[in-house]
């Protein structure tokens, strides 16, 4: 059983400690381990495999929580089967678990730096830990760009948090939707048009983007014509990762597994690869 | 107080512009100030201005009809408002709206053409300049049309 219990294929019972509305469409999961022995250290952009009991298993990134607070957030958005599952549990039912795994964004090796943080959509949950990790030693770095962009106003996550971050540590938010109405005050446009009207310094930029593929293909376009060296633009790659521990090849990209090597990558690692149909 | 030739050669779009054609430039532009709420211009009204946003936010607009106004991109510090004037035939395409307090240099855009067809290179500056924002936007316009957040990304 001990065995069993050790394999990497094998769900943990997890609690869920409490349960988040983030949009009409997306929520969180805090969950702390049954087993008060399992630990629940995560590196910012790991990722934990959720398994909804009887229904199915998907990966899911861990988007917190604060350093120093308990358990391990999960955003999830609703869109299939198992993500549907997972959104009908409640405090104190259980969920399976397996993580974490996957590489992580390169919190240590940018300090110095300024930093640009690009998200689309659900990509600002893996890129919240980093920024908690960021601003956790806000005086080892430059500037700290968010650029964030979604499909309406009301899709915006953690939008109590923007304040905090803009107010006690000096970060540079900005925000813009693909369309609004007249109730809306910020920017319209895709998330690429924020870059040129941040305040960062090119050369001296690490620059950390999860979102659609679509959408990293032009931010990292765009960020090259702001001369940001390719060595410091990390992305996060997103195939149907099945195993998470590169067993299964399901989300082998090129030479890589998805799960295994990445979801994070260096671009210039995987730029001959990125953007191509057949991949 | 900065003269507009000075706001103007600071300004991105006319950064290293040959001083001679900012003076020329100078001549055709004026200062403009426009409060949170405040058309700068409308669909289909002839398009003869041509904005440098100095500072503010600018919504642009489409109304369908019986239905609230869409905005469809916004346009800030920086930045320009405004390519209808330079091509036939010379409307605006949706309304413009200030979403806060904007200040603007607004380049007479009749004034603008006749300076480019009498000199062509001045015209090649004003068109080289102005293509990346063109293309830019239309970038841009693609992904939003993709609609890459949606439930099918």
């Amino acid at each position: 059983m001990e065995t069993t219990m050790q394999s990497p294929m094998t769900p943990w019972p997890y609690r869920i400690e409490k349960v988040i509305r983030e949009t009409h469409d997306t929520f969180s999961l805090n969950v702390v381990p049954k087993d008060s022995s399992r630990g629940m250290t995560f590196n910012p952009g790991q990722f934990n495999m959720l398994y909804a009991f009887g229904v199915g298993e998907v990966p899911i990134s861990i988007s917190g929580p604060k350093p120093g607070e308990q358990g391990m957030i999960h955003t999830i958005r609703d869109v299939g089967v198992v993500t549907g599952a997972l959104h009908q549990l409640k405090k104190d039912q259980t969920v399976g678990l397996r993580g974490p795994f996957g590489s992580a964004w390169p919190i240590e090796e940018s300090k110095g730096y300024d930093i640009v943080i690009m998200a689309g959509g659900i990509g600002l949950a893996p890129l919240r830990p980093a920024l908690y990790a960021l601003l956790d030693q806000r005086d080892k770095f430059g500037e700290i760009v968010l650029l964030y962009g979604v499909r309406k106003p009301e899709d915006l996550l953690f939008t109590k948090e923007f304040e905090t971050w803009r107010g006690k540590y000096g970060v540079q938010v900005k925000l813009t939707v693909d369309t609004a109405d007249r109730e809306w005050r910020g920017n319209v446009g895709v998330v690429n048009t924020l870059i040129q009207r941040a305040d960062f310094d090119p050369i001296n930029t690490v620059a950390m983007i999860c979102g659609p593929e679509v959408m990293m293909r032009f931010a990292v376009s765009e960020l090259k014509r702001q001369e940001v060296p390719e060595n410091q633009i990390f992305i996060t790659m997103e195939r149907n990762m099945k195993c998470a521990v590169g067993f299964c090849g399901h989300c082998q990209f090129g030479p890589a597994f998805i799960c295994k090597d990445g979801p994070i990558f260096r671009y210039d690692k995987v730029k001959q690869f990125f953007g191509i149909r057949e991949i | 107080m900065k003269s507009l030739e000075s706001i103007l050669g600071n300004h991105p779009f006319f950064e290293n512009l040959a001083p001679e054609y900012l003076t020329l430039i100078t001549g055709c532009a004026s200062n403009v100030k426009f409060e949170a709420g405040e058309f700068i211009y409308r669909q289909d009204e002839e398009a003869n201005n041509f904005y440098i946003i100095r500072e503010g936010k600018v919504a642009l607009e489409v109304c369908p009809p019986g239905k609230k106004p869409i905005t469809v991109q916004t346009v800030s510090d920086g930045e320009i408002l405004g390519w209808a004037w330079l091509i036939p035939p010379y409307h605006c395409q949706f309304d413009a709206q200030a979403v806060e307090l904007t200040r603007a240099i607004v380049l007479d855009g009749r004034c603008l053409r006749t300076k480019c067809v009498e000199d062509h290179t001045l015209g090649y500056e004003l068109l080289s300049r102005l293509l990346p924002v063109v293309g830019r936007t239309m970038e841009a316009t693609r992904l939003q049309l993709l609609d890459i957040y949606g439930n099918n990304d």
